[in-house]
């Protein structure tokens, strides 16, 4: 496929790996003061606060410990959660698909909306559909997902009824979460298929195209678009993975069961080995959307494919 | 388009003088913004409440106007120490090249390989909740993007030729690098930094949002829009104000930002997106 360069970057991703794993492994030894004693609250008995801190390995040298957190978090072992009773890598894959669900959803809208938007906003500059995708795209940089959310609940469910105010569930329940998440998304893209658009109507080889005679709709569909599409494909990329952080919020807002509501819960509860496990599975998550969308990126670029 | 960048950056501009002055003479206009009154849970505006009062009967007016404090407040500490240390490592690592500039170009993979959001979250949690610990963990990640953006003006300016008579004529690399190759970064430094400000407005609020910023009875505007939650279908008004405030700060440092660009003629990478 991509030859030596997908796997000279697939090797890159290795020091990144070790980055982000072991970043996760210095945020316990950044909590100011014991994490075992704020864990388990002052008037713990000494014989539990020795038990969770061999069970943590904080009874260790640095190095030993760094060394058992590598081991253990190769094999998806992520140690206990206090809060929730059961091992940390059981409740993150618990919450992991629900995540998913509303990250694709938001991603799907977000894609599927700007496309068609931007595309038409380029063809006729300055027209109304050009002013409706900027709006959209100013309205999407400017309204915090926390504040849209609200404002969407308290006017598709609570007044109007359309949709219910929380949870996961069927489509209905997808649809405030996903129009929440998705919008920055949507604010990006759209302005992004905008510009690449008319940057591409603008090239030699679409004047050559249409003077070859190919009918308009082929010019826009094959030539000027899917050239346009190539660093859309990038940034789509990008802020798919920018929405696993993005449903943090979002998830706190409608109560969805995801990733980001437990990492939230976790911090509420003081819970460090879940904390810990929820930001390593979002942050290989997000490792993981980025090199795909790299490699798919000089997979459909024939000037990356072609290099060297 | 020069002139449509001067007028995007005044139009901002003015927004955002408006603002400031506002909450600097805040304490002189609007009652204090603690001052609680449970008789007047939650009434909607009215005379001598504007913009009504919040579930503590405190006046939301009030608590907006000290929320631009902290908001602009936070927001030009997070861009000053970011650009301080981003600077500083990108500058040194463009200049001197080598294991430095591989070290440092290391550490940025580490932390853009972080949803930004998402790191800033975890710092803030182990590290407490507290403006100095919003700004620090801001700060800790915002650094990267004006480190890159130095790093790469720098490494690239580095072999012209006004360099190397500089050199010859005794300059020593501190003095190459602040009086001949960072001024010309600044414009696309400029650019970044008014995109960071917005972004560490967003996020600070985000993080306030979260229970993870200012802690109460701090009137961060995240924080006054998820005290109003519960309320919302009774009093809007106490998350709906904030809200506006935070967006049209965040429309007034987009505006500059873009006008500046056009005006300074930069191409700039755009600021992550913290959230949404």
């Amino acid at each position: 496929m991509t030859g030596s360069l997908g796997a000279r970057r697939l090797v890159l991703l290795v020091p990144t790996l070790l980055g982000v794993v072991t970043l996760v492994f210095a945020f316990l030894h950044l909590v100011p003061g014991d994490p075992v004693e704020i864990m388990l609250g002052e008037s713990a008995a000494p014989a539990d606060v020795a038990a969770l801190r061999r069970d943590l390995g904080l009874d260790r040298p640095l190095p030993a410990q760094y060394a058992r957190f590598l081991l253990r978090a190769a094999r998806g072992d992520l140690g206990q959660s206090i809060a929730f009773r059961t091992s940390v890598a059981r409740a993150v894959a618990g919450r992991y698909p629900a995540t998913l669900e509303l990250a694709g959803a938001a991603f799907v809208l977000a894609l599927g909306l700007a496309l068609p938007l931007g595309v038409a906003a380029a063809l006729r500059p300055g027209s109304a559909v050009d002013r409706i995708a900027r709006l959209a795209s100013l309205a999407g940089a400017c309204l915090p997902g926390f504040w849209l959310g609200p404002l969407l609940i308290l006017l598709f469910s609570l007044r109007l009824g359309w949709l219910p105010v929380s949870g996961r569930g069927g489509l209905a329940h997808l649809v405030l979460p996903a129009t929440t998440l998705g919008l920055g998304m949507l604010a990006v893209l759209v302005r992004l298929v905008r510009a690449s658009m008319i940057g591409a109507l603008g090239e030699d080889y679409v004047r050559s195209a249409r003077a070859k005679g190919a009918p308009e709709r082929r010019v826009i569909a094959v030539h000027a678009l899917r050239n346009a599409l190539l660093p859309v494909t990038t940034v789509a990329g990008l802020q798919a993975g920018a929405l696993l952080a993005g449903a943090i919020i979002t998830e706190t807002i409608f109560a969805w069961p995801g990733l980001g509501r437990l990492l939230v819960q976790a911090i509420d509860a003081r819970d460090y080995p879940l904390v810990q496990g929820c930001v390593l599975a979002i942050g290989l998550t997000y490792v993981g959307v980025n090199t795909a969308t790299d490699l798919l990126h000089r997979a459909i670029d024939p000037r990356l494919r072609d290099a060297r | 388009m020069r002139a449509r960048g001067l007028g995007a950056v005044a139009a901002g501009a003015a927004v955002l003088l408006l603002l400031a002055l506002a909450g600097a003479v805040a304490p002189l206009l609007v009652p204090d913004p603690y001052a609680t009154d449970l008789a007047a849970r939650l009434a909607a505006p009215h005379a001598g409440h504007a913009l009504g009062q919040d579930s503590l009967g405190r006046d939301v007016l009030a608590r907006v106007l000290h929320g631009a404090r902290i908001s602009l407040a936070v927001g030009t500490a997070v861009v000053a120490l970011s650009l301080l240390v981003g600077v500083t490592l990108g500058a040194a690592a463009g200049y001197l090249g080598g294991w430095f500039d591989e070290a440092v170009a290391r550490v940025i993979d580490v932390l853009l390989a972080f949803p930004g959001l998402l790191l800033a979250i975890a710092l803030a949690a182990v590290l407490g909740p507290s403006l100095g610990n919003v700004v620090l963990a801001l700060s800790l990640l915002g650094w990267t993007g004006y480190a890159r953006l130095a790093r790469a003006e720098v490494a690239a300016l580095r072999q012209r030729e006004f360099v190397q008579a500089a050199q010859a004529l005794g300059a020593g690399p501190g003095r190459i690098v602040a009086r001949h190759l960072l001024p010309l970064a600044a414009p696309i430094l400029l650019v970044q930094a008014t995109f960071g400000m917005a972004g560490a407005i967003v996020a600070e609020s985000s993080l306030s949002f979260l229970g993870l910023g200012a802690p109460p009875p701090l009137a961060s505007w995240g924080a006054m829009i998820d005290e109003g939650r519960p309320f919302l279908l009774v009093a809007p008004h106490v998350v709906v104000w904030p809200g506006i405030a935070l967006a049209a700060t965040v429309l007034a440092l987009q505006l500059v930002g873009d006008g500046l660009r056009d005006l300074l003629d930069v191409r700039s990478p755009r600021q992550r997106v913290v959230t949404n």
